[in-house]
């Protein structure tokens, strides 16, 4: 850590921006976009002036001390990786915040909605530089909740609420297995900070708790990810506003777990498991992705699951196990949040312009709107992969990558070239569907959006071309420094879009020709994947809904059984437990007392004892209520003797009042109850209640014995005992602990008696009032 | 000797924690009011026990000649009678009350703030 840095204000002025957009939304209404958006704009330009020296491979670290004694800082680290997705989240936001601005242009809540992207925008920068290691959960934590806030933002729609609180529950289970994930890091490599971790070589790969570390990173990433099985909530946040969809369904948050596997690559990657489950479960989700996509008829949910399908095939490259597929990860990462977030603003410019988002029911848009038609094309064939786009880049290196000659490759890019060509037909459809064609009749009659939400898409779609065109630069500035990072060694991309005629263009031709011939049949294929799936019936997205309802099920009877609204219940369980508690406690640690010795007590010692017991017998024996208030009464006087036998007459005093006062007010109040004379419990319950109070009351007397036993520190009482006296000019040393050294105690306890007393006034008074009340109605 | 005490104690909350147990509001009284002196005992006897001499030092001089009983658990019980006298008094005032409006004193009939056929919670969202 260098101490406190400019860099710092910038990465946390997104939640400033949170903090001023409601303001300025109510002050300039949608304008305030342009000036909200000049803070990520700012971001992003600060951040560009770390490229040159991290691409020479030098890395930053910045941050201040938080919390030292639990290792907790509030530290930053910038090198390749994390400086390229920061770009990412800044560059696309500045953007998405101008979109947002036209999208919800009117809303009531404008300006609420901005301030939680912006609170999304900060927490995600946060996840992506964080060295801490707690930083970065509380940050991911963040996004998780920032991403249920937008995802609920239409909270009076239930379908929001509950794709809200899915994405929650999912994200955030992931999140509480990366916290585990992150202590377990902690206690292998005794480091608090990622950039440290990161140096830490082979101790996580050789430590006996490395599949421990490596299943709850996984449990992390692949959740937020949304990996099959747990792809189900990123369709569904669909719900959200597109400006959303865009920015964090597809563009950046659900880029955290692959950026998570990115980051831990050097230190977690490069063994068996990593290179088994990582392709396993990335390939399975690229394929399950594109072909659920197939079968969605509108635009939103046809790009979602082509998300979905691309972080599978970003999760299956991170763990192929070379370097060139991690370079290949790093160009697929930037091209994908460039198309895909362009197309997800057009997939929103259409739906505000047109007023549908059912491709069956749009076609012919191109001449209504032109330039949303351009950013269309662009962003559908750099996602199509064809050339000049960085799609075409990073598939031409993937397939260069995965096509080995052994047989897991082989199945590997079976897999991947199949995911590829359905992603082509979804680049298509999206393109061709609404634009070209007859016109057709829309809800809304259809024209340019305004220049605030063309913006985005159009800058987006372009820059998918131009990153192509100035490769050289790319490489240089981006993907080598970032696979670098990713890889733990220097990595020296060279990617261009010029032909080159082998193996990965005959691939790449293969994938278009297969996605060309799927394009021909769509509906046909719709029609064949809806019927598949209706054959299936259940999906994860189901199980969902019964794993909730399930857990509400569960937590009633829960409940149930223990808030049973029975006090007796309640009581048991409370003198059961403590029992047990301080038997267990005595048997564990051997701490039970020694028989103690009796010696003979004197006759009127021995009387006095003998007739509280009676006393207590007779309380529990009464024939009728009012012997047993009078039997409480003696075992009260027989304290009372107790305490003036040995020492204590003050006390012996008040215990004979109170006791007296006690039997005087019970007799005055029972005598006005119509009561049952004698104790109902039947036998069996009568000696469960006896066992329970025996286990308790015993265990009092032996903890009791076990006190006594140990020897007496008198040093509190020799204090009052000298100092009564000299300082407080008292004689009973009693008196002159409550009234002087204790003083403010007994103020205490003259207020619970003063509270009670009211308490008791107001009880009666209520009773009072009543008839009057009932009387005026 | 604190052994007796001690047997006493344990007696005593056996008995009170029996009461307690019971279903009727006016045994959970009793119980209550036991309850404070098995309380008061405990740290009675926990502090040790002197026979008949209190802890007050002799006009003319500044501390005790004599070892006398110890002053501080004297004070603590001192101020624990009192609280408990108005807890119990509140208590009984309470279930007076509750009596009157319920017409019982049996607490597996106050059904008032759980009743036994509450619906169970929404499944949906």
């Amino acid at each position: 850590m260098t101490g406190m840095n400019p860099t710092i204000v910038f990465l946390l002025s997104p939640f400033l921006a949170a903090l001023l957009s409601p303001v300025l939304v109510r002050i300039m209404g949608a304008n305030a976009a342009w000036l909200l958006a000049l803070i990520p704009a700012g971001i992003f330009a600060h951040l560009l002036g770390y490229v040159p020296s991290v691409a020479e491979g030098e890395a930053a670290t910045m941050g201040v001390v938080w919390a030292p004694s639990l290792g907790v800082n509030l530290s930053y680290f910038l090198d390749g990786l994390s400086l390229t997705f920061a770009l990412l989240i800044s560059g696309i936001g500045t953007l998405i915040i101008l979109y947002a601005g036209g999208y919800l242009k009117g809303h009531a809540q404008h300006g609420r909605f901005l301030a939680f992207l912006f609170l999304f925008m900060g927490s995600m920068i946060g996840v992506v530089t964080a060295d801490n290691l707690i930083a970065l959960f509380i940050y991911w934590e963040l996004t998780s909740i920032t991403s249920f806030l937008l995802i609920g933002f239409d909270h009076n729609r239930m379908a929001s609420r509950r794709a809200a609180l899915q994405a929650l529950v999912v994200t955030g289970g992931g999140g509480l297995a990366l916290l585990a994930g992150v202590v377990v890091l902690h206690l292998v490599t005794g480091m608090n900070e990622l950039s440290l971790v990161l140096n830490s070589g082979d101790v996580l790969r050789e430590s006996p708790f490395y599949l421990l570390a490596f299943w709850l990173v996984i449990g992390g990433a692949f959740t937020k990810s949304a990996q099959f099985p747990f792809h189900f909530w990123l369709p569904n946040a669909m719900e959200a506003p597109t400006p959303v969809s865009a920015y964090l369904h597809s563009a950046t948050m659900v880029k955290a777990g692959v950026y998570l596997l990115m980051r831990m690559n050097p230190v977690l990657g490069d063994t068996l498991v990593w290179q088994t489950v990582l392709p396993v479960f990335g390939t399975a989700t690229l394929v399950i992705g594109t072909l659920l996509a197939i079968r969605q008829t509108d635009l939103k949910l046809m790009l979602a699951y082509t998300t979905v399908a691309s972080l599978g095939l970003l999760v299956s490259l991170t763990g192929f196990g070379n370097e060139k597929a991690i370079e290949a990860a790093v160009y697929y990462l930037v091209a994908h949040a460039l198309f895909k977030g362009a197309l997800f603003m057009v997939a929103g410019l259409i739906d505000h312009e047109a007023g549908t988002r059912d491709i069956r029911a749009l076609g012919g848009l191109r001449s209504a709107m032109p330039l949303t038609f351009a950013a269309a094309a662009l962003a559908s064939l750099s996602m199509a992969g064809l050339p000049p786009f960085i799609g075409f880049m990073a598939k031409e290196e993937i397939y260069a990558a995965i096509a080995r000659a052994d047989a897991w490759s082989v199945a590997i890019t079976l897999f991947t070239i199949i995911g590829n060509a359905l992603m082509l037909v979804i680049a298509a459809a999206v393109a061709i569907r609404p634009f070209l064609g007859e016109a057709k009749e829309t809800p809304k009659h259809a024209h340019e959006g305004p220049v605030l939400m063309w913006l985005g898409p159009v800058v987006l779609a372009t820059l998918g071309l131009v990153s192509a065109i100035v490769a050289h630069t790319t490489n240089h500035l981006f993907v080598s420094p970032m696979a670098g990072a990713v890889a733990g060694a220097e990595v020296d991309a060279h990617a261009a879009i010029a032909f080159h005629i082998g193996l990965p263009l005959a691939l790449s031709v293969v994938t278009i020709a297969l996605g060309i011939a799927v394009f021909c049949f769509l509906p046909q294929a719709r029609f064949a994947m809806a019927k598949v799936l209706h054959r299936i019936g259940w999906g994860p997205d189901t199980g969902f809904d019964q794993f909730i309802s399930g857990l509400v099920s569960l937590s009633t009877l829960i409940t149930r059984f223990l808030q049973n609204g029975r006090m007796e219940a309640y009581m048991t369980t409370v003198f059961l437990i403590f029992g047990v508690a301080i038997w267990y406690g005595l048997i564990r640690y051997g701490e039970f007392p020694e028989f103690p010795q009796f010696v003979t007590p004197t006759f009127y010692e021995a009387g006095i004892f003998l007739l509280a017991v009676l006393g207590l017998a007779a309380v529990i024996y009464a024939h009728d209520r009012l012997t047993a208030i009078v039997s409480l009464g003696i075992q009260g006087f027989a304290v009372a003797v107790i305490f003036i036998l040995f020492g204590a007459p003050d006390l012996s005093f008040t215990q004979f009042m109170v006791e007296t006062l006690s039997v005087v007010i019970l007799a005055l109040v029972m005598t006005r109850l119509i009561l049952d004379k004698t104790d109902h419990r039947p036998f069996g319950e009568r000696f469960f209640d006896t066992a329970v109070a025996l286990i308790a009351g015993s265990g009092f007397l032996l903890l009791l014995l076990a006190v006594l036993q140990v020897p007496f520190d008198p040093a509190l009482s020799d204090f009052f005992t000298a100092y009564s006296r000299v300082v407080a000019h008292g004689r009973n040393i009693v008196n002159v602990i409550i009234v002087d050294f204790r003083g403010l105690d007994t103020m205490g306890e003259i207020a619970v008696v003063m509270i009670a007393g009211l308490g008791i006034i107001a009880l009666i008074r209520v009773k009072a009032r009543r008839p009057r009340a009932e009387a005026e109605q | 000797m604190e052994v007796y005490l001690a047997i006493l104690v344990g007696i005593f909350f056996t008995v009170s924690i029996y009461l307690l147990l019971s279903k009727y509001v006016i045994r959970v009284l009793l119980g209550v009011a036991v309850l404070g002196n098995a309380v008061n005992l405990l740290i009675f006897t926990a502090g040790r026990l002197t026979r008949e001499v209190p802890p007050i030092i002799p006009a003319g001089l500044q501390v005790p000649v004599d070892p006398t009983a110890n002053p501080l658990p004297q004070a603590l019980i001192l101020t624990a009678i009192v609280i408990s006298f108005s807890f119990f008094a509140f208590l009984l005032v309470l279930g007076y009350r509750s009596f009157q409006d319920l017409h019982t004193d049996d607490t597996d009939s106050m059904r008032f703030a759980e009743p036994v056929d509450e619906p169970a919670p929404p499944r949906g969202y």
